[in-house]
């Protein structure tokens, strides 16, 4: 049921004024994000692949002239099959002052979500790892599974920013 | 202060950071013999600048100094005292402290009052016998806004006209501001106060105020449209500013405070309005943010890519039907090349931004070794990178220390050897192809070639009496090597000439050094064009492309199955013209899945890095170009073999390789080969 006080908590949410989210589809999970943090939307290009990096660090990527890491969530959930199609898409990111993208199998939706809406997961986050999950989320029939993809992508196990500036 | 002065903090830090910079110019080119007055007053005024704007926004502290600054070098440029080296050095001591305050001001933090009393003290004792009013006010807490005293206290009349700045005349409230602020000081009767919607209307004000002329400039500096302000005593006081000495008007006689209608000298134009500050050309350049300068030469590389794309697409074209297209698209191609040029030009400083500080340094410190030196400089309109002009700062001062202390000897050994007593340091800088050259010459000793050597036994390096004397003056740029006999306090502490190389190193050039016994030494540094453009190689690797920096590479070879030796069972090593050379597969370093994997198919890139030699097995070599160099860590992260990114002409990203770490790698490699 609807809960207040077992939201977990969120730095941006409400700092940001607005609970309005971007999803996606990796394989048949419909994901949720702050639609905040998006800069814009692209297809897949193929990226430069960077020697010992996780495998879910596709590499880097021309955006206007500034090279931005590309991972693809699919392989950090071990969720979809990974394959590249003319439809896989690329969801830019802001993160503080950088810019990160994401790989998705599509971008399905913008929904309002208020925060009273979210129910906690406890105990499913054991693949998308503790802190990165809001909780889950209901649109109609859909089941919708909001990530704080701020902190997740500023997280160490990303790897995605050195360990010394990770703040 | 009623209004917050904040805003113009910045402003005032620019312009103070400003007269410091020429307050020593000017004073350590200064002939003490016959000082030309023009310097002098040069100086003077740059001094009275910093204190009139440091005074009204309440920094004390650097109005306390300048304005014993001032004083000393006032009764020098009236001839009441000979200038003197001790009076030299304690200015430059006073810039000195002025700027350690002016950067603490910057940051907001405390300022250690210690030194900026003792210098007060210091100049305060060249000062010919004080005035009373003129004694400086050393107590911290001083009022900034000296009063004018040796008139007794008799206040002046100032007939004030000046013409608000817009942003002043549209807001009576900071007009009344300005009232308070001048009420603060003296009586103020508003002859005309323009109604506020008339712009550019002239306000005139009668001021009765025991404050020289200059303190009411500044306080009006700051609110009146510039070049505006007008100032002229009225009945009774002196012409503004006489005691206090500006030298821009002739004493009057003092005459009996009648009320005669002494014809006040009617507004002689105060061209020194100036003053305060930086002459009309400043309004020709703006300041802007480097972020803002990248992100244009960002976009503008993104442009040349996008336009030759469509030039490429535009190949299959017949130039027939499509003459007019083509016609534009080569006109793209010129206007892009042009604005790339240009917009690249903007991040370039003149070498003069780090030149500049070496005449005072030269200074210093020939006075404390006790020898003669010139310093000479060429070419400071060279222009280079940003980035690299600041980075340069630190070698080139080891390097001009370096010639200083070892090279340059004593002036009793000097004419023994039948050269001139005073010894000559060149720096010069120039351009040359895609790099530009910055030499640091002296007309020294030169290099002990059997005193290094005798060195580097001591320290353990291999050196035969074989080694040529390039070799052996290589020697000096390793770790720990430092031949002065004493350690002293400008050198030879042995950190230098290896730190040297590896800050030019950084910086992507190069420093090679020349010298002749009892002729001099020469150090050669040269330096890429810029930090953001590096000449590359590009090799294919598989289906990845990498870029290698073409200063390391010596040479490109195909190697025969002969020339290839292995190490505990596997290929390892080649043999080249009697060397071993250890072999780092890049496909294997970078886990290349696709990446050729038989030596004599591929190429072998010879490079050097630091002295040692190893060769990257590549694919094939694509071609040598300029390219962009993009930071990996605006966005992502350091990645170990790489030292940054950029972009192809078809818009992938490429990786630059970190040769520096790779070669730690096969230095390992080397040593059991060797």
């Amino acid at each position: 049921m609807p809960l207040q006080a077992g939201a977990p908590p969120s730095i941006t949410d409400d700092a940001a004024g607005g609970c309005e989210y971007l999803t996606f589809f990796l394989g048949d999970e419909e994901y949720a994000i702050d639609i905040l943090r998006v800069q814009e939307i692209r297809g897949y290009d193929p990226v430069t692949p960077i020697a010992g990096t996780p495998a879910f660090i596709k590499g880097v990527a021309n955006l206007r002239g500034t090279i931005v890491p590309i991972a693809d969530l699919r392989i950090k959930f071990g969720v979809g099959g990974v394959e590249y199609t003319p439809f896989t898409v690329v969801i830019i990111l802001n993160i503080g002052l950088r810019v990160v993208g994401i790989v998705v199998d599509s971008v399905s939706d913008v929904v309002s979500l208020p925060a009273r809406e979210l129910h906690p997961a406890a105990g499913l986050s054991a693949s998308i790892g503790a802190g990165f999950l809001r909780g889950l989320g209901t649109v109609g029939e859909r089941m919708l599974i909001v990530l704080d993809i701020e902190r997740m992508m500023r997280s160490p196990d990303m790897g995605l920013v050195d360990p010394d500036d990770a703040g | 202060m009623s209004i917050d002065m904040r805003q113009f903090h910045q402003v005032f830090f620019d312009e103070a950071a400003e007269h410091l910079g020429q307050i020593e110019s000017l004073l350590v080119s200064i002939d003490l013999r016959r000082p030309d007055d023009e310097d002098l007053n040069a100086v003077f005024r740059a001094a009275h600048s910093i204190k009139g704007s440091a005074g009204t926004f309440g920094f004390s502290d650097m109005a306390d100094i300048t304005h014993v600054m001032e004083n000393l070098l006032d009764a020098v440029r009236k001839g009441e005292r000979a200038l003197t080296a001790d009076m030299v050095d304690a200015c430059l001591a006073a810039d000195d402290i002025l700027r350690a305050q002016l950067a603490g001001h910057r940051q907001e933090c405390q300022v250690d009052p210690a030194p900026a009393a003792a210098i007060i003290e210091r100049l305060t004792r060249l000062l010919p016998a004080a005035p009373v009013g003129q004694a400086p006010a050393v107590a911290a807490s001083a009022d900034p806004l000296p009063v004018r005293e040796s008139r007794g206290l008799q206040a002046d009349v100032f007939d004030v006209r000046f013409v608000p700045e817009p942003a002043v005349a549209a807001q009576p409230t900071l007009q009344d501001n300005l009232l308070d602020e001048l009420g603060r000081i003296g009586g103020v009767e508003i002859v005309y106060r323009p109604p506020p919607e008339a712009d550019d209307a002239r306000w005139w004000l009668k001021i009765t105020t025991l404050m020289p002329a200059d303190t009411l400039q500044g306080i009006l500096d700051f609110m009146a449209a510039p070049g505006t302000v007008e100032i002229s005593a009225t009945d009774g006081g002196a012409p503004a500013g006489e005691e206090t000495a500006y030298g821009f008007f002739d004493p009057l006689p003092d005459l009996p405070a009648a009320p005669v209608s002494v014809p006040a000298p009617q507004a002689p134009p105060r061209e020194p309005a100036g003053e305060a500050k930086p002459a009309a050309g400043a309004d020709t350049s703006i300041r802007i943010g480097v972020d803002k300068v990248d992100q244009m030469i960002n976009l503008v590389g993104e442009l040349v890519i996008t336009q030759a794309m469509l030039l490429q697409s535009s190949q299959g074209l017949d130039p027939v039907l499509h003459e007019r297209l083509l016609a534009s698209l080569g006109q793209l191609q010129r206007n892009t090349r042009d604005l790339q040029a240009s917009v690249m030009s903007v991040r370039m400083l003149p070498v003069s931004m780090v030149f500049s500080r070496f005449p005072r340094l030269v200074h210093d410190l020939s006075r404390k070794l006790g020898k003669q030196v010139e310093l000479k400089t060429l070419g400071e309109h060279t222009e280079l990178d940003k980035g690299l002009v600041e980075r340069l700062a630190d070698p080139l001062t080891h390097l001009i220390r370096n010639s200083l202390d070892h090279g340059i000897e004593l002036p009793e050994a000097r004419v023994a050897a039948g050269k001139a007593p005073s010894g000559l340091i060149t720096l010069s800088a120039s351009q040359q192809g895609g790099s530009i050259v910055v030499e640091v010459g002296d007309d020294g000793a030169g290099l002990d070639r059997a005193r290094i050597l005798a060195k580097a036994r001591e320290r353990g390096l291999p050196a035969p009496d074989s080694l040529s004397d390039e070799a052996v003056w290589a020697l000096i740029f390793e770790p720990g090597f430092s031949t002065a006999e004493i350690v002293t306090e400008v050198s030879g502490r042995g950190v230098g000439m290896d730190v040297v190389r590896r800050s030019i190193h950084a910086l992507g050039g190069r420093i090679d050094v020349k010298s002749i016994a009892g002729v001099g030494t020469r150090f050669t540094v040269r330096l890429p064009l810029t930090l953001a453009i590096l000449d590359g190689l590009s090799v294919r690797v598989g289906s990845e492309t990498y870029i290698l920096p073409l200063g390391h590479v010596t040479e490109s070879l195909q190697v025969s199955p002969d020339m290839i030796h292995s190490l505990s069972g596997e290929p390892r090593l080649i043999r080249l013209r009697g060397r071993y050379l250890p072999v780092v597969a890049l496909h294997r370093e970078f886990g290349v899945a696709d990446g050729g994997t038989d030596w004599c198919a591929g190429i072998m890139v010879v490079v050097e890095v630091d002295g040692v030699q190893m060769a990257l097995f590549v694919d094939e070599l694509l071609g040598q170009h300029q390219v962009v160099i993009k930071s990996l860590e605006t966005h992502f992260r350091r990645v170990k073999g790489f030292s940054g990114a950029t972009i192809l002409g078809d818009g992938r990203v490429a990786m630059i390789l970190d040769l520096q770490a790779l070669v730690a790698g096969a230095r390992r490699l080397q040593s059991v080969a060797a």
